[in-house]
């Protein structure tokens, strides 16, 4: 009571007119990072290997112990995560909370893959995570984001659709359902490419055993295992079009699922990469900052303004967290998750997923 | 105007200003290879820095009789940092880079009247981009003083010096009412419905701080709440104060170069950067002068690589400095005291009308009679 108190009086408006204009957290964090009154930030609690297979990228689970303004996630949320991993920068990427449904100040975890990524320097926030980190790192986080979730009253049967480690939202599903004791029945498809690159093996071994309404297809590409295709979702769920269904992997996969589903409400997906699908080449993209002009190739704005040497800023990359906002003056893009185009003029738009079609000219 | 060769300095040919330009662009990229570490040490430790200051002000004020002088030292010191080595470098995104968002450019709110949005419009883009071309940066006098012969005299500007001082005292007032650009709401330029969304903007703001610094704070030091008032006053006054000297000296002291509208058109990066450094000036000084200024005591450097970290600038003066003197450049520096007599002369000269030169006369056309400000 008495910290909700504290808590109170730190979020009340006086304290935020004594603290303008920077706010109470850019005191708070001096004395302590772990105070806060509005921002997010965790402590690195536990880290622990999934997939250490030989050639393999590694894969850990970050526990994380965040401060009380967490207000906890939902079941297939994202958490925006930034960590300084050197050379005085800070990296932001976007990852899905893979532990159970929680309410506010409770640990979260993320589950996270090894790879490189040449936009991040001096390190990936990937490999840092799973290669650098230690207990005790400090991480900032924003609240849990997303609508990819389970509804409040899940529905007698359902099936959720993953690839590598899109498992992650679909993990935190299944796990809050075990956890809500659903007692409806629940087909899980997921694809990666072999057994030892499994993520979460022990646990899906162990709910495979428990049985309990849950029935566990593991598909194992390399093994010679099929896609995804209308006629197998077809075999294993007899009029699966019907039934509600969570998808979440790379765009190959859920591209198969959309083709699948067409015509069908049934369906809701959540990329975690976004699709690599070039633009319509043609036209010049002007950065008028800069002075600087290209010949639009097709790729997202950002791409083409680091290709061109500049540095805008950018943080998610895949349009969720907003670091890349610009003002783009005239010219219409194409965002490349929902396909919509857009040409007003003086427009702010997300630079990772635009892409312009035609001449095109953006403030940078 | 005071023209290139008014001050002594020569033109460069078109070769010249793309040799030169190159060996500037040259220092840009090794800079910003080189950023890291040090540089997001530094400013995090100004920034812990200046909270201490400011808490520790704050708290001062709490102490009745002894502790009133240095709570407003404290305080002083604590808006000196957040407005000049914090607030206007971070503005200017010199560590956008760092990916933190309380040193971001585009989120950063500074501890004065004027709204962040406003003045990097005004500044960053107006400022910096035209630095010294009359009749398009709007620095130059700010809309109020004469400080270029061509600006055209008027027995307004008897008032020059007044007019400076007071600028001087209502200095952050000067800066927010900048973007108001009252000069053309006069002049029947522009239009009160064109302010109507800058003059809500600045009234949030003006509030917003008015509320901390003369209602809250005050009432919170019940008794002594008069004395905190005052303070604070005083606190916001040193500040005004020591950043319009500091600015001033930037770009009119001696010897400091304009330029026509013409002279800028299709302008090459050779160009603007040998503009830069004509329309600059230095202060010499020690470390903490420096720190206290906002590393805008190089203002040369800054003017060539606003959005390099401030912190960079020393090491970077040697290297303009030895580039200036193989082209024949002049650098622009000395003590605050000499460049303060440059531009208290300045003032004082522009109040008057100028003297012999008939008014037909063209542009630039009478560099004999700028042999005074040498």
């Amino acid at each position: 009571m008495a910290l909700d108190l504290g808590g109170r009086i730190l979020r009340s408006r006086t304290v935020a007119a004594l603290a303008s204009p920077h706010g109470i957290d850019r005191y708070l964090t001096q004395i302590n990072p772990m105070l806060a009154a509005h921002e997010v930030r965790a402590r690195i609690t536990d880290i622990h290997p999934e997939v250490s297979a030989p050639g393999a990228p590694r894969v850990a689970t970050v526990t994380l112990q965040p401060t009380s303004t967490w207000r906890g996630h939902r079941a297939g949320q994202h958490v925006t995560v930034g960590i300084d991993t050197g050379e005085g920068r800070r990296t932001t990427r976007v990852f899905t909370v893979s532990n159970t449904e929680g309410k506010a100040g409770e640990p979260l975890t993320i589950t996270v893959r090894a790879h490189d990524d040449e936009h991040a320097t001096p390190y990936s926030i990937s490999k840092y995570l799973t290669e650098r980190a230690t207990v005790g790192t400090l991480v900032h986080l924003s609240q849990a984001e997303g609508d990819f979730v389970l509804p409040d009253r899940v529905p007698e049967h359902i099936i959720l659709i993953s690839g590598g480690s899109g498992i992650t939202p679909v993990m935190s599903m299944l796990r809050s359902l075990q956890r809500r004791t659903h007692r409806g029945k629940v087909t899980f498809l997921h694809w990666a490419p072999s057994a030892d690159r499994q993520i979460f093996a022990d646990e899906l071994e162990e709910i495979r055993h428990q049985g309990h309404g849950v029935d566990l297809h593991l598909l194992h590409t390399g093994d010679g295992a099929p896609y995804l295709s209308p006629a197998l979702l077809e075999k294993l769920v007899p009029g699966y079009r019907e039934v509600p269904t969570w998808a979440c992997g790379p765009a190959s996969l859920i591209e198969a699922a959309q083709a699948a589903y067409v015509g069908t409400e049934s369906l809701k997906v959540e990329y975690f990469k976004p699709p690599k699908t070039a633009g319509v080449a043609g036209g010049e993209m002007e950065f008028a900052r800069t002075g600087k002009t290209v010949a639009n190739d097709g790729a997202t704005i950002l791409d083409q303004a680091e290709a061109a040497g500049l540095t805008p800023e950018s943080g998610c990359r895949m349009g969720i967290c907003f670091s890349c906002t610009t003002n783009k003056s005239s010219g219409r893009v194409r965002n490349v998750l929902t396909g919509e185009t857009s040409e007003l003029p003086d427009e702010q738009i997300r630079i990772c997923v635009s892409t312009p079609e035609g001449d095109c000219s953006v403030d940078l | 105007m005071t023209t290139v060769e008014n001050t002594g300095n020569r033109r460069l040919s078109a070769e010249e200003l793309e040799a030169f330009g190159a060996e500037m662009d040259a220092i840009r990229q090794r800079i910003v290879a080189d950023l890291g570490e040090k540089d997001s040490a530094y400013i995090y430790d100004i920034v812990k820095k200046q909270r201490a200051f400011e808490i520790a002000g704050r708290a001062l004020f709490y102490l009745p009789v002894i502790g009133w002088v240095p709570a407003v030292a404290c305080l002083s010191i604590s808006k000196i940092l957040d407005n000049m080595e914090i607030g206007h470098n971070v503005m200017h995104g010199q560590y956008d880079w760092m990916g933190d968002p309380d040193l971001n450019s585009r989120m950063f709110e500074w501890d004065n009247v004027c709204p962040s949005d406003q003045w990097k419009y005004s500044h960053n883009y107006i400022h910096h981009t035209f630095t010294n071309v009359l009749g398009k940066d709007r620095d130059i006098g700010y809309g109020i003083l004469r400080m270029d012969e061509d600006q055209k005299w008027h027995p307004y500007f008897l008032g020059n010096p007044i007019y400076a001082f007071l600028l001087m005292i209502f200095f952050e007032w000067g800066v927010a009412m900048h973007d108001l650009e009252v000069e053309n709401l006069v002049a029947g330029k522009r239009t009160f419905a064109d302010n109507a969304e800058l003059h809500r903007g600045l009234m949030k703001k003006v509030k917003r701080q008015a509320l901390k610094d003369y209602v809250l704070f005050p009432l919170l030091s019940g008794p002594l709440a008069p004395l905190t008032f005052v303070g604070n006053g005083v606190a916001n006054l040193v500040r005004n104060i020591w950043a319009f000297n500091i600015i001033f000296c930037g770009h009119f002291p001696a010897g400091v170069a304009s330029f026509s509208q013409e002279e800028c058109e299709d302008e090459t990066q050779g160009h603007w950067y040998y503009r830069q450094l004509l329309g600059s000036a230095n202060i010499t000084g020690g470390r903490i002068f420096h720190i206290m200024s906002g590393n805008l005591s190089h203002q040369i450097e800054h003017h060539l690589f606003p959005d390099l970290p401030a912190r960079r600038y020393p090491e970077i003066a040697e290297e303009v400095r030895e580039i200036c003197s193989r082209y024949g450049l002049a650098y622009n520096t000395g003590p605050l005291h000499q460049q303060l007599w440059g531009v208290f002369k300045k003032i004082c000269r522009y109040a008057l009308p100028d003297r012999k030169r008939p008014a037909a006369e063209g542009v630039g056309a009478a560099p004999a009679l700028e042999g005074v400000a040498a």
